[in-house]
């Protein structure tokens, strides 16, 4: 079976830490650091890796346009 | 030669306009000079040079199409009167802020508010010393001739693109309504895309190629050092304007005693009174600005030492008689003469007003 | 699977385009204009039109648009953006030209600017950030602020009787023969941004065909002038903008679109 894997790079300086990514992520991978950039933002990360699926929902809202998305599919056996 | 025609001051300024090969024009109906909109409607410049040609809604519009038209390079006429050129202020800041060339008219009339629709020169400080917000400079041509509206067309477009700064005719409802013969320049074509981007592609907005830097008009910084800098070179092009600029035409100055300063109307009717004066004996030149900013202070000054006193003659309550004052220094006697609020003073006024605030005074 | 393995050239889905700078934008966190700006110039880039593109914002948040967008762009005075466009437009035919204005902008002290060019049926596009609030001097009552709203300008809420009604000027336009297509987005969910750039792609090309003006109103959010966290304000936004400046087509084609 083939199941798509994504991943998404932060621009973790840009990051204004607004949240407004968050509830545009399907699956839950997102979520602001405890720790904060060099302009004192929580900044965005993946805390759930696994279950991206690279729809890039998160960087279509994103206004500071910080989050860029790659995607691969994979073969899963099971 | 050019082709010579009898016309209204207004009328060829606007066929000047479209023979130095202007790519637009802009403006709003208001007397005394609603005839350079409506040559340029009744003349089709769009067929004769593809020039652009409309009527905005109103003269905050106007002059914010110039801003636009001057924003993309290209060559941009706009003309008005009196109250529309408070309207013009905003836009005229922007224009030297953002170190945009064009070519305005004033063709004043009476005032303050409505006023009337009689020629005036009470605008004199809202062109020379600002008129809209901030520290800026907006070159003065004061035409005296239907001859010279054609021609400061030409001279005036010159010098808005060697500066990129807006250039004012200061004309007045006299010179706008009067006709005269007027020797006209022969078509000029307009500049192409190409030249466009030769002579002006370094700072017009007009289309940021991948490989170029993004050419930006903006009079904004909110970095108040780089502001202040910005603020420095603007003042650096106006010492530039006062060295190179300065245009001035002297009327039997050298054996006088007394000297008329006056420009455009004022500097015509002073003429006359030159010749009357003359005819009694007295001995009284006239100093014509041509370029009110620059003003020509060291000419001035230095035929000021013959001078036994000077009249500024305006057709206002006395504006320009600051800036004599302050090219003269305080040892001669400097006095003010003019009709104002629509009325035109007679060769006779100015002669008596000579008389008895200069030479009797 | 690692990440390592997955972040790789061959295979990205999404970058923010070219056609935005690297300056780090001055808006507040989560403020729609910054989504509006991109995916502006995304469709400019994927139509390749960098080099036709000539972009006119006034005074307002976004006067700094020429920092961040990567084309030419000419800052106007507050309220003059129209006219501007006007001037380059008359004056240079074959470019797409726009202008990006707020509501304060667009709706009252450019108000006679607006209706005109729109009138005149200028071939220019107008992108209208509608965000209820004068967000640049701090929050005061704009033409759009809805009834009752908290401004700093209307500490108690906006006053119908004394403050005067929330001008929805883009059906207003919409009745002028000049406007060819108008259209309201938002660009607060992923769908709404795709559905938004959809409508400015359809607004670009359109100007292509000289019809008249092209006008996208976004409502958006600002956050800071309504005093709301910003997935709250894209919250308040849906409850209570919406309602007020309904969502989709207002005029298609030249023809105003009926409303069930
Ligand atoms: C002639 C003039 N008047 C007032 C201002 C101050 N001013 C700057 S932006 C603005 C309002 C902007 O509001 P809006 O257009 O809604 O844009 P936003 O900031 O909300 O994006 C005002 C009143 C100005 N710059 N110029
Ligand atoms: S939307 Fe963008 S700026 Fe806001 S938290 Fe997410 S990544 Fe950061
Ligand atoms: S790409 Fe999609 S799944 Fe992955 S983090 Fe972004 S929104 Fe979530
Ligand atoms: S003040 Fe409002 S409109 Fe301006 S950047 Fe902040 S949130 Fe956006």
């Amino acid at each position: 079976m083939a199941k798509v894997q994504g991943a998404i790079v932060v621009d973790v300086e840009r990051c204004k830490g607004c949240e407004v990514c968050i509830p545009a992520c399907p699956t839950d991978v997102i979520e602001l650091a405890k720790e904060v950039n060099g302009k004192g933002y929580h900044y965005l990360y993946m805390a759930n890796p696994d279950a991206c699926i690279g729809c890039a929902n998160c960087a279509i809202v994103c206004p500071d346009g910080v989050i860029t998305v790659y995607k691969v599919k994979k073969i899963v056996k099971i | 030669m050019g082709e010579l025609k009898l016309m209204k001051g207004n009328e060829a300024i606007a066929e000047a306009a479209i023979r130095e090969g202007v790519d637009a024009y802009f403006g709003y109906p208001i007397t005394p000079q609603s005839e350079v909109i409506e040559y340029l409607m009744m003349e089709r410049p769009e067929e004769r040079t593809g020039m652009a040609v409309l009527q905005a809604e109103s003269e905050l519009a106007a002059i914010n199409m110039v801003y636009g038209a001057a924003s993309v390079g290209k060559k941009v006429f706009s003309s008005s009167s009196s109250p529309g050129m408070s309207l013009y202020q905003e836009g005229i800041s922007y224009l030297a802020g953002a170190e945009l060339p064009c070519v305005l008219a004033n063709i004043v009339r009476g005032g303050p508010g409505l006023g009337t629709i009689q020629p005036s020169q009470a605008d004199y400080f809202q062109s020379v010393k600002g008129g809209g917000h901030g520290d800026y400079k907006l070159l003065t041509l004061a035409p005296a001739s239907v001859q010279e509206m054609a021609d400061f067309i030409e001279l005036g477009f010159e010098i808005a693109f060697k500066y990129r700064n807006p250039v004012m005719i200061l004309s007045d409802g006299m010179i706008g309504q009067m006709m005269e013969k007027v020797e006209l320049k022969d078509q000029k074509p307009r500049w192409t895309a190409e030249e466009i981007k030769e002579l002006n592609g370094t700072w017009a907005a007009i289309g940021k190629p991948e490989h170029r830097e993004r050419n930006i008009i903006t009079s904004l910084d909110l970095d108040s050092a780089k502001q202040e800098k910005h603020n420095h070179h603007l003042q650096s092009k106006y010492r530039q304007m006062e060295e190179e600029e300065v245009r001035y035409e002297l009327f039997d100055t050298e054996d006088a005693e007394y000297l008329i300063v006056a420009y455009g109307s004022s500097a015509r009717i002073a003429q006359k009174t030159i010749f009357l004066a003359r005819q009694k004996g007295i001995k009284v030149g006239l100093l014509r600005p041509i370029t009110l900013y620059p003003f020509p202070k060291k000419p001035l000054a230095e035929l000021a030492r013959q001078m036994k006193g000077i009249l500024s003659v305006e057709m206002s309550a006395g504006q320009m008689i600051e800036d004599i004052k302050l090219s003269v220094g305080c040892d001669i006697k400097v006095e003010h003469f003019g009709r104002y609020g629509g009325i035109i003073h007679s060769p006779d006024e100015v002669l008596e007003a000579l008389e008895q605030k200069i030479i009797g005074g | 699977m690692d990440i390592k393995d997955i972040v790789k050239e061959e295979n990205l889905v999404y970058t923010k385009t070219k056609l935005m700078t690297d300056n780090i934008l001055s808006y507040c966190p989560g403020c729609g204009h910054g989504t509006a700006h991109r995916i502006i110039m995304e469709v400019v880039d994927e139509l390749g039109m960098q080099e036709d593109t000539i972009g006119v914002a006034p005074v307002g948040c976004s006067v700094l648009a020429y920092e961040f967008m990567n084309i030419d762009m000419i800052q106007a005075a507050h309220g003059r953006a129209p006219a501007v466009a006007t001037g380059v437009k008359r004056t240079m035919p074959e470019k797409f030209v726009f202008t990006y204005q707020g509501d304060g902008d667009l709706a009252a002290i450019g108000t006679a600017e607006t209706i005109h060019a729109c009138n005149r049926g200028e071939n220019i596009t107008i992108f209208f950030i509608n965000n209820g609030i004068y967000g640049m001097t701090g929050g005061q009552m704009a033409p759009t602020t809805l009834p009752g709203m908290r401004t700093s300008t209307s500490p108690y809420g906006r006053d119908l009787p004394s403050m005067g009604n929330p001008l929805k000027i883009t059906e207003l336009i919409a009745q002028l023969p000049g406007t060819y297509f108008v259209t309201r987005h938002a660009v607060h969910t992923p769908a709404a941004v795709r559905k938004a750039k959809r409508a400015i792609r359809k607004a670009i090309e359109l100007q292509k065909e000289n019809k008249g003006v092209t006008f996208v109103e976004i409502v958006s959010n600002c956050n800071s002038g309504w005093k709301m966290a910003p997935v709250k304000s894209n919250e308040w936004m849906v409850e209570n903008m919406f309602p007020y400046y309904p969502m989709g087509d207002i005029k298609v084609d030249g023809e105003l679109v009926e409303k069930k």
